[in-house]
């Protein structure tokens, strides 16, 4: 090739990479303090940080068959349906660059970048959004099967995983007078005053049913268990005891203790009584009166009665069973329960309630009412999703990542140029020239495959600049032999460089090779170290066999028949 | 011209012995190590990350350094039985890490709200010194077990490819002694992970991986030698141009691995606690790879050569499929953008 052609041919290699890394603008959608989306522009270098590198959250989803079995054919359909609900979740969600894709057949990963609240993230995610509405248990079957249960657990030599010392604490507490449980739970709960009114009054009128009740201490499932403020069927259990309980819950033979045609659910709301945190508990009919199914809108509001709450509307036909159920049902408490957690404190149904109604949300924001809206509108998941794998990265940390990243770089630049310069004197310089060139060919090249930088990746272009010379001292090494054998220094430059290549080649192609099969099987952060290597490799036998040769090429010609090369 | 180590006469093969058995010691050394391992560990000889085992790894900052016993309790508080706490990398980092079968409770993918429990009541506890979750990672035990698979395979897979690879490119001879050298390259890596006890991860799985790309990178370098010296004429036995080969070739490894250490020392020093066992992976294999290039690829390839020698000629004549595809092949193939 001629030389004005090799020149031509590097500036236009430089002029892509310039053009693939040059700053463009990013529209990105944003959701303002308001709450509402709009887009947003912003210039940057097109070079995709990862999640380990700007922060966020990495989620991968697959189908919850623990309480349910689905078969595998129904699987593969339902994380298609999912993946949609997912997705239009998360574009409700309303963060910049969220990925939603399907891995596998049965996996869904969604990544989330620069997300303050992963666990918001991820309730928005895995929330079925199985929208039900149960009655509370008012005839205290659960209180009757105490007895039974703890027997059970007994028998099934459960109890002996809970520490002695716990659960006679439990005991205790479970113990003191009721009644004082209770003003404790009405002052502590002002800021939940935003249940419906006649709660409090309520309370006061099952006190007294309740306190002949009083959950006797001992039994290793009934020690968990304390009487709830005053609604039927409501229970406290201390947050540190609830590992316990659920360990219990998940045994077949005590869930078959349980009273038949109601359900033990947890709710949402915590407590603090005596400076010890509970969380509610509610047994409830099984049978739902209605579901989420005739849901026809919901969205976010904010009144002086209630603070937060997310009003919906029923479709005409659950509009009609609603009034129905809800009519034979006047003075009961009614559970609005999403998938499987009870939302706030089961209000009291006053009168039947028609097409529309709304669910309290208790002292939580209008964000967890704007979540709550949007996944109810964005419908139920087909099947429940669980969290398999849950990356989530500070951004603090990823900053931190991209700033040791860099720094490393650098050092290691600089002293792959000082012994290059320092051994090879004027080709070293010609060998840094050809590394300026490599580094922007190879993050041009990332840019270009539209590549996601990773810590790792980093890692790998660092070693990659390390490999990068390889072939530059390959090169310069069979030259200085060539010029040691008496040959001139053109003869000697041209037949370094032939000498070199079969060995430049193999040893680069067995490392393309591995960097393949890493990118075959690897995941995220390994795939962009994968990434990067084989960029790096690439741009490096351009660069040292292409460019390096010209620099060489231009040197010859302008001082024609040099007769020593500084190597 | 600044010419270290030029035209030197060093007989490295007399040395081979001595360097077998020192590797060999080597080896067998991580091997009890390792043993020792599985002993302490209930029986995991190797300390795999949550990647694989499945489990939490819960990565707290403190503005101040923080004293451990305190986010010890507090971990205990969480009813977060079984986990391990230690310093990461510096007494304001702290990780938490369980991993799912050894807790044998519930798959912990609820990492993220687990991190803030236990960030909240650190804050409650020390006021003055705010704890902030800075990295929450969970990973379910299918996960971890489906990412085991990959890693196996992706190991053997890119074995299999480079064998492929070594085949078509070189002689048999050549291709069984460079892969026994990246066999013993396994085993030496693997003896260093167990000295360093250092946390496999998949981005560690990718630094072993590397190594053996560059570990066979410098064996084909001094291969590569061998084979354009064998086609001179010259009376030398395989000994004396295996020899002679590593003393050529001598300078480029020095100048290559200077420069790949100097790399890898800046990732080491200066890249940060997260990247660490992948840079401490990669310093060792700068050593195990030149070491295994000399030591273990060059008397092996003698010791075939002794045990099937080539028919006689063979050296000047060039029958052997290398020699001859070297012949055919007057210019070297073009490289990229020729």
């Amino acid at each position: 090739m001629p030389l004005k052609w090799r020149v031509l041919t590097i500036v236009a290699l430089c002029l892509v990479s310039v053009w693939a890394l040059f700053p463009r603008d990013v529209t990105t959608r944003v959701r303002g303090a308001d709450g509402v989306l709009h887009d947003q522009k912003s210039r940057r270098v097109p070079l995709k940080p990862g999640l380990d590198l700007r922060g966020g959250t990495y989620l991968a989803l697959e189908v919850d068959d623990s309480k349910q079995t689905i078969p595998a054919s129904q699987k593969a359909e339902a994380i298609d349906r999912a993946l949609k609900t997912v997705r239009s979740r998360i574009d409700g969600f309303g963060v910049s660059e969220s990925v939603v894709q399907k891995q596998g057949d049965s996996r869904i990963v969604v990544q989330i970048p620069g997300i303050q609240d992963p666990e918001r993230a991820r309730a928005l995610v895995q929330e079925q959004a199985f929208l039900q509405f149960k009655i509370t248990d008012k005839t205290q079957a659960l209180e009757r099967s105490l007895p039974k249960i703890d027997q059970v657990i007994k028998q099934r030599g459960l109890v002996a995983k809970v520490s002695g010392d716990t659960a006679g604490k439990a005991a205790t507490t479970a113990s003191k007078g009721l009644q004082g449980l209770l003003t404790t739970t009405d002052t502590s709960k002002k800021s939940d005053s935003s249940k419906v009114a006649s709660a409090g009054k309520a309370a006061k009128d099952s006190a007294a049913a309740a306190d002949s009740l009083k959950v006797q201490p001992g039994g290793a499932f009934s020690s968990l268990l304390q009487q709830g403020g005053g609604t039927p069927g409501e229970f406290y259990v201390a947050v540190d005891q609830i590992p316990t309980l659920d360990s219990y819950l998940d045994d077949s033979v005590v869930k078959a203790a349980l009273p038949p045609g109601k359900d033990f659910l947890p709710g949402t709301d915590s407590v603090s009584l005596q400076g010890k945190w509970y969380r509610s508990y509610y047994s409830v009919d099984s049978k739902p009166i209605i579901t989420g199914d005739a849901l026809k809108d919901a969205r976010p509001a904010q009144n002086t009665m209630d603070g937060t709450v997310v009003e919906f509307e029923l479709d005409n036909e659950g509009a009609r069973k609603f009034r129905n159920e809800t009519g034979k049902h006047v003075g009961d408490f009614m559970a609005i329960i999403l998938d499987d957690r009870v939302m706030g404190r089961p209000p009291v149904i006053q009168s039947a309630i028609g097409a529309h109604g709304q669910i309290t949300m208790g002292g939580k924001s209008l964000a967890d009412a704007q979540d709550l809206a949007l996944v109810l509108r964005a419908g139920a998941l087909p099947v429940p999703l669980r969290v398999a794998e849950v990356h989530s990265i500070g951004p603090s940390l990823g900053q931190d990542s991209i700033d040791k990243g860099l720094r490393a770089t650098l050092i290691a630049v600089s002293l792959v140029v000082i012994i290059m310069l320092v051994y090879y004197r004027f080709s070293g310089m010609l060998a840094v020239g050809g590394l300026v060139l490599y580094v922007l060919y190879t993050l041009a090249a990332l840019a270009g495959f539209d590549a996601v930088l990773t810590l790792p990746g980093i890692a790998g272009f660092v070693l990659s600049i390390g490999m990068a010379v390889d072939a530059n001292v390959l090169i310069f090494e069979r030259i200085r032999e060539e010029l040691d054998r008496g040959k001139t220094v053109r003869t000697s430059i041209d037949e370094g460089f032939r000498h070199a290549m079969p060995a430049i080649v193999d040893s680069n192609v067995s490392t393309i090779l591995t960097a393949a099969v890493l990118y075959q099987y690897g995941t995220g952060p390994v795939k962009g170290f994968a990434v990067t290597l084989m960029a790096g490799i690439a741009a490096s036998l351009v660069t040292s066999i292409f460019v390096v040769r010209t620099f060489y090429l231009l040197w010859l010609n302008r001082s024609r028949g040099a007769q020593t090369l500084s190597i | 011209m600044l010419r270290i180590l030029h035209d030197t006469k060093y007989d490295f093969v007399k040395h081979w012995k001595s360097a077998v058995i020192g590797t060999i010691a080597f080896i067998a050394l991580g091997m009890v190590l390792l043993g020792v391992h599985a002993e302490r560990h209930n029986g995991e000889a190797l300390n795999y990350s949550i990647e694989f085992t499945g489990g939490t790894a819960i990565q707290l900052k403190f503005p101040q350094p923080a004293p451990p016993d305190v986010v010890r309790s507090a971990v205990d508080q969480t009813g977060f039985r079984g986990a391990e706490v230690t310093a990461f990398g510096d007494p304001l980092n702290f990780l938490i890490k369980v991993q799912t079968s050894e807790s044998g409770g519930p798959a912990a993918t609820n990492a993220d709200s687990l991190g803030q429990d236990i960030a909240r009541i650190l804050r409650e506890r020390l006021p003055s010194n705010p704890a902030t979750v800075v990295r929450a990672e969970g990973v379910g035990t299918s996960v971890g077990s489906e990412l085991k698979t990959k890693a196996i395979t992706a190991i053997l897979i890119s074995f299999i490819v480079t064998l492929i690879y070594l085949a078509i490119r070189f002689e048999w001879r050549f291709g069984v002694a460079a892969t026994i050298a990246t066999m013993h390259d396994i085993l030496t890596t693997l003896a260093f992970l167990a000295m360093m006890r250092l946390e496999i991860s998949l981005t560690v799985v990718a630094a072993i991986l590397t190594v053996i790309g560059y570990s066979l990178n410098d064996t084909i370098i001094i291969f590569d030698r061998v084979r354009e010296n064998l086609k001179k004429q010259r009376k030398e036995s395989l000994r004396e141009v295996l020899n002679r080969s590593i003393n050529e070739t001598l300078p480029r490894s020095v100048l290559t691995h200077a420069t790949v250490f100097a790399a890898t020392m800046a990732l080491l020093l200066f890249a940060g606690e997260v990247i660490r066992p992948f840079s401490w992976l990669m310093a060792f294999g700068v050593f195990t790879g030149t070491f295994s290039s000399i030591y273990v690829a060059g008397p092996i390839l003698l010791w075939i050569e002794h045990k099937w020698p080539r028919s006689t000629g063979t050296e000047s004549k060039g029958t052997s499929r290398a020699l001859a595809e070297e012949r055919k092949r007057e210019r070297p193939t073009p490289v990229g953008t020729r």
